[in-house]
C-alpha cells in the first residue's frame, strides 16, 4: 500500500483509452464497475473532445458480484457491437474486474464476433497508464501485423529505385501533451525532407492501417513511452528501424532531419530548413542574456524530461539543478541524462518526494507537468508545463507543437515568460531606490488605486526558512544564526525576488561557517560567496 | 399571498405509488461516491479523507477535483498493489503503517474517514474493524471513522450519504447527556453552503427555533447531541441512510420537499414551523419579505426559461427537486427526469409536485437514454461532465450538473442563482448565435 496525495500517470486501462479514443474504428468494452466511468471526462472535458470516448462499460455493481457478472460482460459485449459496428473490438477489465477474474479476452471470443478481438491483460495492481498504453499498442500491432511477417531467414526488399522513401508514425495518442499538434510539425517537416507518411497510429488511424504497418520503409518514434514495444516488434519482424532521436528544441529537430535523412537514404539541405526557426536567434539576442546560469528543475515523462534538459542546458543558456521523471520504464534513460549535468536523477512517483526535492534546491524555474506547476504556486516558483499529467489549458486553442522548429519557437516563448523578462529585471536592478520600483510598488498595468496586499508583504517576510534541514543536509553542526537589525535593513533592499534566496545563502553561509549571528559584513561575504 | 397555504398536489397529481418509473440496467455515466469527498473535506474542516483503493480511484479523484485545485488536500489514496493482494492480513499492516505516516504528516487532523473502494469492498478488507483497530490507539487525538464509497454499492452523491451515515453513529443521545449539555430540537441534515446555513439559521432565530443544528458540522468535534424530541429536517434528497440511523437513535424526520427554489424553501421552512407550533401567522410574517423578494430576482430568469423543455440524465440526485422547480417556478416543460435511483418515501412531497404526465426513469441504460435525448430534442439537458461537451458537440444546450453539487443553491436568496444556472447556457447560445 502507499499513500498517494497525487498520482503521475492513471491505471492501465486508461493508457489503453487513449489508444482507442484516438483511433477510428475501433470499440473498447470495459468490465468495470460504474465508478469508472470517469475516464469519459479526461477526453471530454479536459482534451474537450467533442465526441465519448469509444468505450462501453459493463457497470456491475455489488448485487451482481453473486450473480453472474461474466453473462454481463458478454451483454455488454453484444450490445455494443451491434450498436457500434468497430472494426476491432478490444476487450479489458478494469482494477475492480480483475479481481473477480471473469476472463473478459475468453467471454468475448466466445461470443464469436465477426471482427478481430483484442484481449488486453494490464495488471492494474502492478502497472500504471503509460504501460498499458504502450502494451494495447503493441498487442494491436501484433495482431493486425501477424499475417505480414516475413519469414524466417528473410530480409526486407529494398525499396525499388524511383519509389520515394516513406515511413510510419508511431506513438501519438488522445490525451497526449501537444500529440495533435506535435504531428502537424514532423508530417510538414517530413513533407519537406522528401519522405512519405504511409502511416500514423494510434492517432487517427483505423485497424486496417494498422495492418499497413509494414509497408513502410521505417519508423518514426515520437513518444517511446508508447511506441517503443511496437516498433521493437516491427523493427524485428518486418526490419523496419525507427529513429532515436526526439525532435524537441533546435539541435534536436536538426539531429532528427540527419537521422531520418540516413534512414530514408536521402540528402537533404539542413541550413535551408532551419532558416524559419526563430527560437535560436532570440536565445542568441541581447535581451536573453539574464537567461545566462538560471537554475533550472525538470520534472516530467522521460521524453519529455530528457528533451527539455538538453534545450534548456544548450539551447536557453540555463543550468540544470535538478531532472527527473515518474516513468521507470525508462529510468535508465534519465539516469543517463543526469549525469550529463552533474545531477542525481529523481525518478519516484511520490509528488511529495518532488515537492521536497525542489524545495531543496529551490530553482528560478521549474519545467514540469500539471504537479509541479501546483508545487511551484506554492513556493512562489515560475514554472512552465512541458508534459503530462496536464491540465485543460494545456489543451490550447491555439497551435502549439512542443516538437520540430516551431516547436522550439514554442519552447522559447512559453518558458521565458513565466520569467521576469530580461529588460524589467536589469531595470529593477538599475532603479533600486527609485520611488516607482520599490519593493511595495504594484505593476503599473494594475493601476495606482491598488495597493500591494498585506497577505503578499507577509508571505514575502514568512519565508520559510529551514536552518536546520541545510545545516543537517551539509553535515555541519545545527546552529542558529540571527539576523542583526543592520544586516536585516539591508536585506529588505534587495528587489523582493531575489531576496529569499538571499536571505537562504546568507543564513546557509553563516550556519556553514559557524557564526551565531549574521551581520552587514555576513551579508555581503555570503554575497561575494555566492554571486556569479 | 399572506398566509401559508400547505401544498396541494397539482390538479392531475396523484399518488407518487401509482407512477410508472421506467428501471433501467445498463452502462451509468454516473461517479461513485468516492467523489462526494470533493465538498465533504470542504465541509468538515478538521476531517480527513482516506481512500483505500487502487490507482483508479486515486486518479478519479485527481481528476474529479479539477486535477489539482487544492495545495495540501484533505485527501489522499492508501494504493492497494499486487503485494497487499496476496495476503489480507498485510494489507491490515500496511494500512495501518500508512495511517501512522498520514497522520504523523498532518498533526492538525481530527477526525479521519477511511473510505473503502471498489476493490476493498471486492477483497473484503473490513475497514469498520481497520477504524476500530486504528482507534484504539489515536484515540482521543484523532477519531477514526469509515464509510464505503465504493461504485459498486455507490453513486456520486451518496458517497455523502454513506460519510453523514458513518458520522451520525458518533451522535451523542440522551441516556449518555451531560447534564449541562442541552439537546436539540431540530437537526438540519445534509451539507450546505457556509453562507446557506447562516442565512437558514437567521431564518429559524426569526421563527423562534432556537434549539437547531447543522449536520455535519463544520468542525468535526462540534456534532450536535440528540434529545428525546429531536426533529430532522434534511436538505438533500439522497440521505437514504442518515435518514436511518437517525430514525433508529428516535429521532424523527419532518417530511418536506427539498429547499430548491421559493416554492420548495418555504414549504421547508413551513414543515419544521408546524412541527414545533409555530403561529402561522409568524411564519407568514417572517416568509413573505423573502419570498417576494425571491420572486422578484426569478422574473428575469423566467423570461429566458419559462415554455422550454428540459431533460434530465441521472446524476445528482437533485432532479426531481430541480425539476419541480424549474415547472412550477419557472414554466419549463418536462420530458424525463432521470435519477440514479428514487427514495419514494424521502420524495413523496416532490413527486407529488410533479405533472403525471413526464416520463420519470430509474437507473440508466446511457445509450438508450442518449436516444431517448435525442428524439426528445429537448431545449436543455441536464447532465454529468462525460456526457456534456459530447451533447454540444451534437448541437444540443447542456448544463453539467457537477456546479448544482457545488454551488449555494439552496434557500431564498439562492432561488434565483439557481434558475441562473439553468439560464446561462441558454443565454449564451443566444449571444454566440447573435
Amino acid at each position: 500500500m502507499k499513500l498517494t496525495l497525487w498520482t503521475y500517470e492513471g491505471p492501465p486501462h486508461i493508457g489503453a483509452m487513449r489508444i482507442a479514443t484516438a483511433m477510428e474504428g475501433v470499440h473498447y468494452v470495459l468490465h468495470a464497475p460504474q465508478g469508472d466511468t470517469y475516464a469519459d471526462l479526461l477526453f471530454t472535458m479536459i482534451e474537450r473532445m467533442n465526441k465519448r470516448p469509444p468505450v462501453t462499460y459493463t457497470t456491475f455493481q455489488a448485487r451482481d458480484l453473486g450473480g453472474d457478472t461474466a453473462e454481463l460482460f458478454k451483454d455488454a459485449a453484444r450490445s455494443a457491437y451491434a450498436r457500434f459496428k468497430p472494426d476491432l473490438l478490444m476487450v479489458g477489465a478494469s482494477c475492480t474486474a480483475e479481481l473477480i477474474q471473469d476472463d473478459p479476452g475468453g467471454l468475448a471470443a466466445a461470443l464469436q464476433l465477426s471482427v478481430p478481438v483484442l484481449p488486453l491483460e494490464l495488471p492494474a495492481y502492478q502497472k500504471k497508464e503509460n504501460w498499458g498504453a504502450a502494451e494495447t499498442f503493441y498487442q494491436m500491432v501484433r495482431l493486425l501485423g501477424k499475417d505480414y511477417v516475413l519469414p524466417p531467414g528473410e530480409i526486407r526488399k529494398p525499396r525499388p529505385a524511383g519509389l520515394p522513401p516513406s515511413c510510419n508514425i508511431l506513438g501519438p495518442t488522445a490525451l497526449g501533451f501537444r500529440h495533435r499538434d506535435d504531428l502537424v510539425e514532423i508530417r510538414k517537416l517530413l513533407r519537406q525532407i522528401g519522405v512519405r507518411v504511409n502511416v500514423v497510429a494510434p492517432l487517427g488511424a483505423k485497424p486496417e492501417d494498422i495492418s499497413r504497418l509494414h509497408e513502410a520503409d521505417f519508423n518514426v518514434v515520437l513518444y517511446p513511452e508508447v511506441a517503443n514495444s511496437a516498433a521493437q516488434w516491427l523493427s524485428k519482424n518486418f526490419g523496419q528501424p525507427s529513429t532515436k532521436t526526439i525532435p524537441i528544441g533546435f539541435n534536436a529537430t536538426r539531429a532528427f532531419i540527419e537521422e531520418v535523412c540516413t534512414l530514408a537514404q536521402i540528402h537533404c539541405d539542413i541550413e535551408e530548413l532551419t532558416k524559419r526557426s526563430r527560437a535560436r536567434w532570440y536565445a542568441l539576442s541581447v535581451d536573453s542574456t539574464y537567461l545566462t546560469n538560471k537554475r533550472v528543475f525538470i520534472f516530467g515523462d522521460a521524453t519529455h524530461a530528457i528533451a527539455a534538459a538538453k534545450v534548456a542546458s544548450q539551447e536557453m543558456g540555463f543550468q540544470v539543478v535538478g531532472l527527473g521523471t515518474y516513468s521507470r520504464e525508462l529510468a535508465r534513460e534519465v539516469r543517463e541524462a543526469a549525469t550529463q549535468y552533474g545531477v542525481e536523477a529523481l525518478i519516484t512517483d511520490d509528488y511529495l518526494e518532488v515537492e521536497q526535492r525542489i524545495t531543496e534546491l529551490q530553482p528560478e524555474l521549474i519545467l514540469g507537468s500539471q504537479m509541479e506547476r501546483h508545487i511551484a504556486k506554492r513556493l512562489k516558483i515560475p514554472c512552465a508545463v512541458i508534459s503530462a499529467p496536464i491540465h485543460v489549458q494545456d489543451f490550447p486553442a491555439r497551435y502549439s507543437p512542443q516538437m520540430g522548429f516551431e516547436g522550439a519557437n514554442v519552447l522559447f516563448d512559453t518558458w521565458v515568460h513565466p520569467l521576469m523578462m530580461g529588460l524589467e529585471e536589469h531595470l529593477i536592478g538599475m532603479f533600486r531606490e527609485d520611488f516607482e520600483f520599490h519593493d511595495g510598488a504594484v505593476p503599473s498595468h494594475l493601476g495606482h488605486g491598488h495597493q500591494r496586499t498585506s497577505a503578499n508583504e507577509a508571505s514575502v517576510a514568512a519565508e520559510p526558512t529551514p536552518i536546520a534541514e541545510i545545516a543537517v543536509a551539509n553535515g555541519a553542526p545545527v546552529t542558529e544564526s540571527v539576523w542583526e537589525p543592520e544586516a536585516q535593513k539591508e536585506l529588505n533592499k534587495i528587489p523582493f525576488f531575489v531576496r529569499g534566496k538571499a536571505k537562504r545563502n546568507t543564513e546557509r553561509f553563516a550556519i556553514e561557517r559557524g557564526l551565531p549571528t549574521i551581520s552587514l559584513e555576513t551579508l555581503y561575504d555570503a554575497k561575494a560567496h555566492f554571486g556569479r | 399571498m399572506n398566509r401559508v397555504i400547505p401544498l396541494q398536489p397539482t390538479s392531475d397529481g396523484c399518488d407518487s405509488a401509482d407512477r410508472a418509473i421506467l428501471k433501467e440496467r445498463g452502462q451509468r455515466e454516473v461517479f461513485c461516491g468516492l467523489t462526494g469527498i470533493i465538498w465533504l473535506h470542504r465541509k468538515i474542516q478538521d476531517a480527513f479523507f482516506l481512500v483505500v483503493g487502487s490507482r483508479t480511484c486515486a486518479h478519479l479523484v485527481q481528476s474529479a477535483a479539477g486535477v489539482m485545485i487544492f495545495a495540501e488536500p484533505r485527501f489522499a489514496t492508501a494504493i492497494i498493489d499486487d503485494h497487499d493482494l496476496a495476503g489480507l492480513a498485510d494489507a491490515n499492516e500496511e494500512l495501518d503503517r500508512v495511517v501512522d505516516q498520514l497522520l504523523t504528516r498532518r498533526p492538525d487532523i481530527k477526525m479521519l474517514f477511511l473510505v473503502g473502494s471498489c476493490p476493498s469492498e471486492v477483497i473484503k478488507l473490513d475497514l469498520s474493524r481497520a477504524a476500530e483497530r486504528l482507534s484504539k490507539t489515536y484515540t482521543p487525538r484523532v477519531r477514526i471513522l469509515n464509510y464505503s464509497g465504493s461504485g459498486i454499492e455507490t453513486t456520486f452523491t451518496q458517497g455523502e450519504d454513506a460519510c453523514l451515515a458513518a458520522l451520525a453513529k458518533e451522535i451523542p443521545q440522551h441516556a449518555k447527556l451531560h447534564s449541562t449539555e442541552r439537546e436539540v430540537d431540530l437537526l438540519i441534515v445534509g451539507c450546505l453552503a457556509d453562507i446557506v446555513e447562516d442565512q437558514f439559521s437567521r431564518i429559524f432565530n426569526e421563527l423562534g427555533i432556537e434549539s437547531y443544528a447543522f449536520f455535519p458540522p463544520r468542525r468535526s468535534g462540534d456534532i450536535p447531541r440528540l434529545g428525546p424530541n429531536t426533529r430532522y429536517l434534511l436538505v438533500q434528497p439522497f440521505l437514504t441512510d442518515t435518514a436511518r440511523v437517525l430514525d433508529d437513535m428516535g429521532a424523527k424526520r419532518i417530511p418536506a420537499p427539498f429547499p430548491l427554489g421559493v416554492e420548495g424553501t418555504e414549504a421547508w421552512f413551513a414543515a419544521a414551523a408546524k412541527v414545533f407550533g409555530i403561529d402561522p401567522n409568524r411564519v407568514e410574517t417572517v416568509i413573505a419579505p423573502k419570498r417576494q423578494r425571491a420572486n422578484l430576482a426569478l422574473e428575469r430568469q423566467r423570461q429566458v426559461l419559462n415554455g422550454r423543455s428540459i431533460f434530465f440524465f441521472p446524476d445528482s440526485q437533485l432532479e426531481i427537486p430541480l425539476a419541480r422547480f424549474l415547472h412550477r417556478e419557472l414554466g419549463m416543460q418536462l420530458t424525463e427526469i432521470g435519477m440514479p435511483y428514487i427514495h419514494r418515501q424521502h420524495l413523496a412531497e416532490e413527486l407529488a409536485l410533479l405533472p403525471t404526465e413526464v416520463s420519470l426513469s430509474e437507473g440508466q441504460d446511457v445509450e438508450k437514454q442518449l436516444d431517448r435525448c435525442r428524439s426528445y430534442r429537448p431545449d436543455m439537458v441536464v447532465c454529468g461532465l462525460g456526457l456534456a461537451n459530447p451533447l454540444e458537440a451534437e448541437g444540443m444546450t447542456t448544463k453539467w450538473s457537477i456546479e448544482l453539487v457545488f454551488t449555494p443553491i439552496q434557500g431564498f436568496d439562492q432561488a434565483a442563482d439557481l434558475a441562473e444556472l439553468f439560464a446561462r447556457p441558454l443565454v449564451r447560445r443566444t449571444k454566440l448565435a447573435a
